[in-house]
This record gives C-alpha cells, structure tokens and sequence, in this order.
C-alpha cells in the first residue's frame, strides 16, 4: 500500500514537470522498464542483431575444399579476407554484382517516384472524397492485402502473351522474357500494389491540416494549384518524407515480385535480395554474405542519408522530448513551424 | 434561389466540380480492384476456357477450386502450415510486444528515444540479410522443414510492427483512469491487467490483424528455410504449383488458389477497414 502510494503521484503527465518528481521518477521506472524491454530487446539481439553479425563474419569466409601451404585438402570454412568482396566486385561474380545493384536501384528510383505521385494523387482525391469514402477506403486496402506472390502470379497472368494486359494495349508484348518489358511488368505490378498504401500514408497526413489555412489562401486569391504547392505539400512533407523513406527500403529489399513475376534466374530483373538468395541456396554462404551485408550497408547509408540530411522523422510525436500535456501544443507549433 | 441567380457557365462549371470527385473515386477503385477482378474472375473460367478474356466467363466454373484441392497438390497441408506459422507468430508477437509497448508508451525513462529509434532501424533491415546467416545456423541444427525456423525469422519484422503500432494505441488511452485504479490500490501490474488491458483490446485486436496479415502473405523465410513439400506455406505452395492440366502454367488453378488465400484478407479488411488504416498509418505519420 504504502509503495502504491509513493508511485502514483510520478505516473507521467500526472503533473507539470518539477524538478524533484524528474529527480525521483525514472530510477524505479527505469528499472520496471528494462524489464519490459528485455524480451523484445533479446528476440530482436537473436533474429536480427546475431544474423547481421553472423553475415558480417560470415562474409569473410569461404566455404569448401581449399589446400593448406603444404599442399593437403582442407574442409570447411577457411578465413578468406576480403575476397567475397573483392570477387563480387571486380572478379567473377562482377557481372552479376553490377546488373542486380543497377537492378536494384533501377527499380527501387522509378517505383519510388512513381508511387509516390499517384500515391500523392490517390489521397488527394480520397480527401475530397465525401460520399464513397468507405467503398474507396476499402478497395485501397486491397492490393495491400494480397500477398506480394500472390499478386505477382496474377499479374504473370496478366502479362500471358496472350493474357489480357496484351488484348488492351491491341499489341504481343512478351512481357515476362527478359528485357525492358519485364523491368517494366515488375514496376508496374509493384506501382499496382504500393501506391495505394502510400495514398493512405499521405491521406493520414492531410487530415492533419487544419481546413482554416486553405480557406484563407483561398481568401487570399490562391488558385488551386498554388495551394497545392505552396500549402498542402509543405504541410503534407514531413509525412511524405517518411512514406516514401519507407517505401525507399522496402524497394531495396525487392525480391518475391521479380522472382515469382518474371523467374528466378532472369538477368533482366535481378536484385540484390536474388542473388544472395541463389547464393545461399546454392550453399555458397561466404559469397551470399558479401552481397546480403553489401545491400544492408546500402539500406542503412539510404536511411541514414534520409534521416540526417533530408530531416525525415521517423519517430514523430514518439519521441519524449516533453511531457504528454504538452502534446498538442507541439503539434500546432509543428505545423506552424512548417509553414513559414 | 441561388443557383437561379448563378449564370448558365458557373452552373455547369460547379456540377462539373460536383461529378469530379465521384470520377476520381471511380478511377481509384477500378485501379485498385480491376487486376484482383481478374484473378477472381479467371478463378472461375473453365480450364478450357482459360484464355478467354471476357469480362465475365461464359460458363462459370469451380473446376480450378477443385483441382487446387486435389491430394497430390497438398494444398491443404499448405494452408494448415500458414495458419501455424502466421498464427504462432502473430501469438508470441503480441505477447512480447505487448510488454514492450506498455513500458514505452507509459513509464519515463532514459534512453527511450534510443529504444523507439532501435526498434524501427530493424524493421528496415532487407530480409534477406537475416536469412543468409539464419539458414546456415538452422542448416547446423538441424532445424531445416520446421515451423520455428519461419517463426523465428518472422518475429524480425512482426515484433517492430507490432511494438510500434502498440505503443501509439496504447498512447491513446487514458492514464488518469490507470492511476486513479492506483490510488484505490491496484499495483502497477494489476492496473495493468484490470484497466489498460480491456481498454487497450482494440488496438491489440488491430495489430494482432496487421501482424497475422504480414507473416501469412511472407515469402521469402518460408522459401528460404523449406524444402520439403509438406512444410511449404501457402505462399510458396501457390508459387511451386505444377500443371494439373498440362499448361506450361497452371495459371487457372493458380489462380484459384490466390482468391482462396486472399478472399479471408480481404474480408478481415473491408470488415476492420477503419481500424487497420488508423494502425497502418500509426507507423509512418506518429
């Protein structure tokens, strides 16, 4: 009883912040905190922080048959430098290295930007949207739900030589053979499933502009394309910043939609996520490292550069930087901030 | 009276403006329904009438259902083998997210910035970085064609989805009514139990459908660690299919067999349209 007691007054937000209760409160919470962390912290050291580690390791060796200096048969995992690297880089697997990066890129920039422009356009039309909005909310979902082989297979469907995405366009079009048409048929059935999810991401963030600030534009003689740039998508921005960051590193990792869309071995469509999967199903482990760990280092100088440079705040309104009351004041002052 | 006054021009121009959003929610839906239309609609064509490519089949058929469900293709077993994994996943997710949740959404402490910032980083690792590493271990104990070598592996994106999502319904909730629950004297643990846990139902509810949809639709874990045909999950199943009727594809029976997997998503989806957008968006806005 008498411990319920000593705590119920440092519950957060209870109060202003005084200098005593910050003095008192965090010790006995932190220790309660840890506690409640500690399971998600091990899980994730265990399927996350372990296996980057394990590649990282991993990707310095070299599995199989090699011979020692005096000339025996060695087994097993020999330790090999940096010649995973080097070999993926400049030596054998260079070919391969270099068409699945520019894979990687290729599709990862033009998906991107695609959805982010329909995305962009999808919820300015869903926020308009006063009847209908249940129906439109609902098939918006849709494609997100669809499991991405799925989607992928439907779309194979689609793209048949003599399937029905050739009978619109009146033309053959051998979509899934390698080549520009296949790059293309992955960047559309991708388009086709993400950019409603981005369209709902962005919707989220126009509902959080006050309707006020339009009306006065609008007083002010603004038509509607100078709202559109000069109010909406700077308010609109820092939402979109994080969608598309999202998106950005769900891109980079592009693998079921290539590999059940198009196959598994076409050139023309391989990532980064593809062919360290070949490798690894091929039990060359080292090497499949050396390309799991070099698009990590892509993903994470990609967030990196998003965060720091382009000011994108993945945390938002999570972040403790003051107590709960003062919440709804920062949000305002947020917006306020944004506009001038 | 008004619209009399308005001149003819100004009329016409403000039912333009009128029809305008309807034409733009039109284009939205056809967009996001047409290509899954069309697998439904192929579903259920005939398999000789596979190819044909109007908008509705001739004669409707459940021929592609039944040969999805035909033994050799064990599709079954598939669907059983999901419904564990995703299942288990979705269970431990929530029991250990739930904990997480509740410490970063309620109590102050140092480093929760730290934490938050932790827990998004990995939802952003490429999954296939994960796997390389995690298929040798698993290859090394033996644990190749068993269900904890998918669950595992999907707790790497469930659990951080599902701490973050968590955290902001948990935010939401009223902590005056925790507290006062404290002053009658609950313990911190039982106020937890009695008051934030029933409130907090929905939005457990709500990421306990998000994650359980993200670990049924994943594909590559599940075709990284299984080789035996028996342990495939739907997914992977639907990918492998083998013609039943002597196609290079078996697209109809594929087909048939994509409706299945997805007709319960989406209706879990159109029923929780509400609360699944306000989890969705709970990542990327706040």
């Amino acid at each position: 009883m008498a411990t319920t007691i000593a705590t119920a007054p440092e519950q957060p937000g209870s109060a202003p912040p005084s200098p005593a209760r910050r003095g008192g409160a965090p010790e006995r919470s932190g220790r309660l905190a840890a506690l409640l962390l500690s399971p998600t912290f091990a899980v994730l050291a265990l399927v996350v922080g372990y296996p980057i580690l394990a590649a990282l390791r991993e990707s310095l060796y070299r599995r199989g048959q090699g011979l020692d200096e005096e000339g025996f048969v060695v087994q097993g995992d020999r330790f090999s430098g940096l010649d995973n690297y080097l070999d993926i880089f400049t030596g054998s697997g260079a070919p391969v290295f270099w068409g699945a990066l520019w894979n990687t890129t290729f599709f990862t920039v033009t998906t991107v930007a695609i959805e982010t422009v329909i995305g962009m356009c999808m919820a300015l039309i869903m926020h308009r949207a006063f009847r209908g909005r249940a129906l439109v909310r609902a098939s918006v979902l849709v494609p997100w739900a669809i499991p991405t082989a799925v989607s992928a297979l439907m779309w194979r469907w689609t793209f048949q030589a003599d399937g029905v995405a050739n009978a619109l366009i009146g033309r053959e079009v051998l979509w899934t053979t390698e080549g520009l048409q296949a790059k293309f048929a992955v960047i559309i059935a991708d388009t086709w499933k993400t950019a409603p999810f981005v369209g709902l991401l962005v919707l989220a963030g126009l509902q959080l502009i006050p309707q006020d600030v339009h009306e006065a534009a609008r007083v002010d003689g603004c038509g509607a394309w100078q709202r559109f740039w000069r109010i909406t998508l700077p308010l609109v921005k820092p939402v979109l910043l994080v969608a598309v960051l999202f998106r950005l590193l769900d891109a980079l990792r592009m693998f079921d939609l290539p590999f059940v869309l198009i196959g598994a071995d076409k050139e023309s469509v391989r990532t980064l996520s593809m062919v360290a999967f070949d490798e690894a199903s091929n039990l060359r482990y080292g090497s499949a490292a050396a390309y799991s760990t070099v698009l990590f280092l892509y993903v994470a100088a990609i967030a990196f550069a998003f965060v720091k440079l382009l000011g994108a705040d993945i945390l938002g309104d999570m972040r403790e930087a003051k107590p709960k009351r003062g919440l709804r004041a920062r949000r305002a002052g947020k917006r306020k901030g944004v506009t001038s | 009276m008004t619209v009399m006054a308005k001149p003819g021009q100004s009329s016409a121009a403000s039912s333009a403006r009128r029809i305008l959003p309807y034409a733009g929610i039109a284009v939205v839906v056809v967009y996001c329904l047409a290509p899954f239309y069309w697998m439904v609609v192929s579903a259920f064509r005939r398999p000789q009438d596979q190819f044909d490519n109007s908008p509705l089949p001739a004669v409707w058929s459940m021929e592609n259902f039944s040969a999805v469900f035909k033994p050799d293709v064990g599709f079954g077993r598939a669907l059983a083998n999901s419904l564990v994994v995703a299942g288990t996943t979705t269970v431990l997710t929530l029991v250990v997210g739930t904990c997480t949740a509740y410490a970063l959404a309620r109590l102050r402490f140092r480093g929760k910035n730290l934490v938050l910032a932790v827990v998004i980083a990995t939802s952003m690792f490429p999954t296939i970085s994960l796997i390389v590493p995690l298929l040798k271990l698993f290859t090394d104990i033996g644990w190749i064609n068993t269900y904890q070598a998918m669950i595992l592996p999907s707790l790497s994106f469930a659990l951080p989805l599902a701490v973050w999502n968590l955290t902001v319904f948990f935010r939401q909730l009223p902590f005056e009514l925790e507290q006062a629950a404290m002053v009658d004297g609950c313990t911190r643990g039982q106020a937890f139990r009695r008051i934030i846990i029933p409130l907090a139902a929905p939005g457990v509810f709500t990421t306990a459908i998000i994650t359980f949809i993200c670990a049924w639709n994943e594909f590559i874990i599940a075709l990284s660690m299984v080789n035996k045909k028996e342990m495939q999950t739907a997914t992977v199943a639907i990918s492998k299919f083998t013609g039943a009727y002597g196609f290079d594809q078996p697209f109809g029976t594929q087909m048939a067999a994509g409706v299945i997997v997805t007709v319960p998503l989406v209706v879990v989806v159109l029923i929780f349209q509400r609360r699944i957008i306000a989890g969705l968006t709970a990542g990327g806005v706040k």
